[in-house]
């Protein structure tokens, strides 16, 4: 994991080898002061060299200019090596789920992904600079600070070593019993938000159903949980202060009593009062270092789980990948599926697509009918590679697809997914997906054919209109029709509606077969619809019932032939009855 | 759809950076008002604080005596007696112990204190909401709501717990130090002070580029993520249209600019620390030589060794307060800004009810004459005092009335007009029409989830005005297009339309929904526990749900939105029976996306633009060959 994260460190790798440089000099000067505070008090102050003072005064000057160059340069290469680090590894995580097949997004949810990309990059970034710069710091500074300390003195420094332990187990206690009741406070955190979310997602049935006081009960109690966790977590963490305040005043009691007692026996010779003053100095950059150690480390423990996460997406491997000598050209629109077996995962029971066995040739339409769960949508996403079969093959103008160029193959083979979304940008914008280079007769082109030119025009800013995120701004049928025509642009061998024209009214879904049948004859057309209408005029129609083919035929001989068709023709037909 | 007049409007705006000047004295007063509730406490926490402070002045103060009064004298003597040491050093032993003591009592007493003052504000918050009229939840998004109970408060949290008892303790600090030095130089003193300002100049001003830097680097950020959220969701498109590099090159020039901004912001921010750490020290050198020629040139008559030591040690002691305030006051900034908008949502004004109608259970006497009863009769009536003092009882039948209502959800854009019609008991009345010509609307007003600005709703006869809402809505069912769901098992989800339902009720209304059938094939029956808005069931079967929710309601007057995704037509038929079922006996409003389903109507509207243009049965309008012949042959379409 941490191979994998630090290969993204690259470029940065100068500013982030410098800035643990800088703070070890920086903190070698912080340390040095005390020591020369202590000369300047003892050899000057206390025997009235005034040109000794000045002399030594002007080193702690130039000491205290380096340490502080030196800490803003380690501040800036901390700087850019950990944004630069995060630039990269969220690099490394968008380009390689770009190379991420339709197995492998489904691994992971979206909502997961996009967490991964966000927050958990944020973390590790932010942890990144936390470690070369602090983790760096404080134990160089505990390090430094503890030989001084024994230089000065050695006989009183080793109270530093009683008083270590002491605190570091403090600390360490504090810890493990803290982390546990965050986990939980951080779980409850996610209920009291579900609580919150569903109340305004269904504020209406709230409302209507007059369960404001039930709703209030309930996150009533979910907050008092939240309360008596989080009043426990903190507690324990403001147990910090008097530990460190103890061992803090500890030191200095026992500090200043042997210290004075050793200077006064000793008439000044063991000890000098500078060094005594330099020796509390060094008390406070020992245990603040232990506690910002202690801190340093909470927070990676913290970033560790981000971390996983993160690498978790950068190991997964691409599921599909394209062939060693592709296939660079699709000769036609035909299809064959050649005793095909689809599950998604490796070792499923019962397969999603079963021996499925078909062939479909160039410039025929045909019709895809079947309940849920049907295997309608995995039938189809075979084709342009969307997903491996797990055994038989599928051919696209009688060559196997996995031997095909993935963008050679995913150009010819047009898809407009069931689930579809158009992405903030004007029509324009979202039209040219299909091809960069269209020019606007051919958007035009396009968009009368998806039946959609004409309500593009109706908007005030025409093909220039902004779609909000997600298209949230048109109708679930025009939504359908501008993908349609996003699609089309393409030109493709092959064209694939999964259940696209479910929100387009009977009218104008025939109108759009129709366009298709005199304007692009010679493309494949695969039509899957939940309304018999919307495919009876196909070449052929096929009847999937639980993952095989329950019949393939014209509209007429199914209605002879399968009871399942004709019994959804005579429902739907009764329904709309005219 | 309900409209949504201000999207990123004006609830956009108040996620910006707060000026200081725009956060009155009020919000801080407000604030306070919330820990001043535990004033005991508060007391406590208040002098823990001071002991444990002035505990760490003392402590300062205490190396001075040592050195001149102990160490200095005694290490001339030929034979020292060290027991007036070991009394000054016992002595300030147990001053320390107390300043232990009062930091333990004090994180105690302010954990209680600040979760005590988060819950109440959380609480507040959330019952609040539950009162605030719909037309809140339709012109805010519920990010922006949400942020309120994560960030808010969050920011809140952070300033109740740390940064106000730090500025007491500074503010403490600050002033004892100051007195200290005082004591030991004036002239060191005034040093200090002017060594100080200049820092805090200097601080101000690194403080600010970075300030300016992370705005920046916080608007990327969130157009980074927003732009990997966007993408991420449509990434299945992207491979179909093999979108791949041209993503990259888009991500990789957004990455670039977080990247830079990024990195500005936190040299800035890194920077600071180190700054203001060696500037301190700086100071702490210049101390000691001027403190050390002072003591030489008047021979220990303005400075003593002891004293140039306190000093010293003082200085130090006076500058991390100061660099600690200057910290604190931006998060105070932040977190009153974190307040201000918690107030603002607590000071929305609640929905308004001014009714006065009640609904209660009732029961014919022998005289037949209708009367209030406590027991469950099963039989309603409208309890309608009036003004002479005396009570009338209207039995529930469910005989709504529009006449000439017209509605705007923003002054000046009269989404209806002139909207007159009337459902007898047991009617079904559908409305037809495209998106935004006024169907969810109509709806709306029957259950005053908005007031209508001119004209009359009357149902039973009673303005509906007059009914207390909580009892208006109990008389009516609602199923809505988007269904929602709530976390808790299939029975729990039915019974939120009869908190005391028994199972075999809930079990009945599911049968009556048609929904029995598939819950007891989930793994768990009526007790599988649905989590994340029902996210395990399909969409034919969550409006199942919802119907067997309503139905349990058992209210004389439906409402039903239909779905207008796509559900498989065997389970299409399904639902279309259990909303039949529902509807029998009732009187209903259907907001109808197909045809199919309201030919049974006893009366269509047709609306266009807020009017109902035309009105009838299906014999009726298909013979008037208008616009609803029109949608009927599929000339247009409906959504």
């Amino acid at each position: 994991m941490i191979k994998r994260l630090s290969a993204c460190i690259r470029e940065y790798k100068r500013d982030t080898i410098l800035s643990p440089i800088y703070v070890t000099l920086e903190v070698v000067m912080d340390v040095l002061i005390p020591l020369l505070m202590a000369k300047l008090i003892d050899n000057g102050v206390d025997k009235g060299d005034l040109s000794y003072i000045v002399k030594m005064g002007l080193i702690l000057v130039v000491c205290c200019i380096v340490s502080l160059t030196f800490g803003a340069l380690s501040g800036r290469s901390a700087a850019i090596a950990s944004a630069g680090f995060g630039k990269n590894l969220r690099h490394d995580l968008y380009h390689h789920v770009q190379d991420f097949s339709f197995t492998n997004i489904d691994n992971f949810s979206t909502a997961s992904l996009v967490t991964r990309m966000t927050t958990d990059v944020t973390n590790v970034q932010n942890s990144f600079q936390m470690l070369i710069r602090i983790a760096v710091r404080c134990p160089i500074m505990l390090i430094f600070a503890l030989v001084m300390a024994f230089q000065i003195n050695a006989s009183l420094a080793w109270i530093f070593l009683v008083v270590l332990p002491i605190l570091a187990v403090g600390l360490a206690l504090m810890m493990t019993k803290v982390h546990p009741i965050f986990k939980r406070v951080f779980k409850t955190y996610d209920k009291l938000n579900s609580v919150v979310q569903e109340n305004l997602r269904g504020i209406r049935v709230v409302k209507s159903f007059v369960r404001e006081d039930h709703e209030i009960k309930k996150f009533d109690k979910v907050s008092s949980q939240i309360y008596s966790d989080f009043k426990k977590a903190e507690i324990l963490i403001s147990l910090n202060n008097p530990l460190m305040n103890f061992c803090v005043y500890a030191c200095m009691i026992m500090i200043s009593w042997m210290g004075a007692k050793l200077i006064i026996t000793s008439h000044g010779s063991s000890m000098t009062t500078g060094e005594l003053m330099s020796m509390i100095s060094y008390i406070m950059q020992i245990l603040m270092s232990l506690m910002m150690v202690s801190m340093v480390f909470m927070m990676i423990i913290m970033a560790r789980a981000s971390a996983e996460r993160i690498s978790q997406v950068l190991t997964e491997e691409p599921s599909i990948e394209d062939p060693v000598n592709p296939v660079m050209q699709v000769p036609d629109g035909s299809i064959s599926f050649e005793d095909v077996v689809f599950s998604y995962a490796r070792h499923a029971e019962h397969p999603v697509l079963d021996h499925i066995n078909l062939e479909i040739h160039s410039g025929e339409t045909i019709g895809i009918i079947g309940g849920t769960g049907s295997s309608k949508s995995s039938l189809v996403q075979l084709i342009p590679r969307l997903y491996d079969v797990t055994s038989g093959c599928v051919k696209v103008g009688g060559i196997d697809v996995r031997n095909y160029d993935l963008e050679t193959l995913r150009n010819e083979v047009a898809m407009v997914l069931q689930k579809n979304v158009l992405f903030s940008g004007t029509i324009k914008e979202n039209l040219r997906w299909g091809n960069e280079n269209a020019t606007d007769e051919e958007l035009v082109h396009v968009c009368q054919l998806a039946q959609a030119d004409s309500f593009i025009r109706q908007f005030p800013k025409g093909y220039d209109t902004y779609i909000e995120q997600g298209g949230s701004n048109v109708s679930g049928g025009q939504r359908q029709r501008l993908c349609i025509a996003r699609a089309l642009l393409k030109k493709p061998k092959i064209l694939i509606l999964d259940d696209s024209t479910s929100a387009v009214d009977t009218k104008t879904d025939a109108l759009i077969r129709k366009a298709f049948a005199t304007e692009i004859p010679d493309t494949t057309k695969l039509i899957i619809a939940q309304r018999i209408s919307s495919v009876q005029d196909a070449d052929k129609i096929l009847v999937l019932d639980n993952g095989k083919i329950g019949a393939f035929g014209t509209h007429e001989e199914l209605l002879a032939t399968n009871t399942i068709y004709r019994e959804v023709y005579e429902s739907q037909t009764r329904k709309e009855d005219r | 759809m309900p409209p949504v007049p201000h999207r990123g409007g004006p609830n956009g705006a108040n996620q910006g950076p707060v000026n200081f000047k725009a956060l009155d004295k009020t919000t801080f007063r407000r604030l306070m008002s919330y820990l001043f509730s535990y004033k005991k406490t508060l007391l406590v926490v208040l002098f823990c604080i001071l002991i444990s402070s002035l505990t760490s002045v003392i402590g300062t103060m205490f190396l001075q005596i040592i050195i001149d009064d102990y160490i200095q004298p005694l290490m001339t003597q030929s034979a020292p007696v060290l027991t007036g040491l070991m009394k000054v050093i016992g002595t300030m032993a147990i001053i320390y112990m107390a300043g232990v003591v009062a930091s333990l009592f004090q994180g105690i007493f302010m954990a209680r204190i600040s979760q005590g003052v988060l819950k109440t504000i959380r609480d507040e918050m959330f019952s609040h909401m539950q009162t605030l009229p719909i037309r809140y939840f339709d012109t805010h998004t519920h990010g922006d709501i949400m942020s309120h109970y994560t960030n808010d408060t969050d920011t809140l949290r952070q300033m109740i717990t740390q940064s106000i008892p730090n500025l007491f303790s500074s503010g403490i600090t600050i002033i004892a130090v100051f007195v200290a030095m005082l004591i030991t130089s004036p002239i060191l003193t005034v040093f200090v002070i002017i060594s100080i300002f200049s820092m805090l100049l200097f601080t101000k001003f690194v403080g600010g580029k970075s300030a300016t830097y992370f705005v920046g680097q916080q608007r990327s950020l969130g157009a980074m993520n927003g732009y990997i959220e966007e993408m991420i969701q449509g990434q299945k498109v992207v491979k179909v249209f093999c979108h791949e590099e041209k993503n990259k090159e888009e991500f990789d020039r957004r990455n670039e600019e977080l990247c830079e901004n990024a990195t500005l912001a936190n040299i800035y921010a890194n920077i600071l620390m180190p700054i203001m750490a060696n500037l301190g020290n700086l100071q702490y050198v210049l101390i000691a030589i001027l403190g050390g020629a002072l003591a030489i040139v008047s021979g220990g008559q303005l400075m003593t060794l002891g004293g140039i030591a306190t000093f010293l040690n003082l200085s130090k002691s006076f500058t991390r307060p100061v660099s600690q305030i200057s910290q604190q006051i931006n998060s105070v900034i932040t977190a009153l800004a974190g307040a201000q908008r918690i107030f603002h949502l607590l000071d929305e004004e609640s929905e308004k009810d001014n009714g006065y109608v009640t609904l209660v259970n009732a029961k014919y006497t022998d005289g037949g004459q209708l009367v209030e009863t406590p027991e469950h009769t099963g039989l309603w009536a409208w309890k309608h005092p009036h003004e002479d003092g005396t009570l009338t009882y209207v039995p529930l039948r469910g005989d709504v009335r529009f006449l000439d209502v017209d509605f705007a959800y923003e002054e000046g854009k009269t989404v209806l007009h002139n909207v007159s019609l009337y459902a007898k008991p047991g009617q079904k009345i559908a409305f037809v029409g495209a998106t935004g010509a006024g169907k969810t609307t109509i709806t709306n007003l029957i259950n005053r989830f908005y007031d209508i600005a001119d004209g009359k709703i009357r149902y039973d006869n009673i303005n509906i005005n007059k009914i207390k809402k909580p009892d208006l809505r109990h008389s009516l069912g609602i199923v809505l297009q988007d269904v929602n769901l709530f976390t808790g098992t299939v029975m729990d989800n039915i019974r939120y339309g009869k908190l005391d339902a028994t199972d075999e009720e809930c079990i009945a209304a599911a049968k009556l929904a048609n929904a029995h059938d598939f819950i007891m094939m989930l793994p768990e029956g009526y007790q599988t526990v649905l989590s994340g808005d029902g996210s395990g069931l399909s969409q034919g079967q969550r409006q199942l749900l919802s119907i067997a929710r309503a139905a349990v309601a058992d209210p004389p007057v439906m409402i039903l939105d239909e779905a207008t995704s796509s559900i498989d037509t065997r389970t299409e038929s399904i639902v279309q029976r259990g909303m039949d079922q529902l509807m029998h006996g009732r009187t209903a409003f259907v907001i109808a996306h197909r045809l199919s389903t309201v030919q049974n109507a006893d009366a269509i509207m047709v609306l266009e633009q807020g009017r109902i243009i035309e009105r009838g049965s299906h014999e009726d309008l298909i013979a008037q060959h208008g616009q609803y012949y029109q949608l009927y042959t599929g000339a247009f379409e409906l959504e």
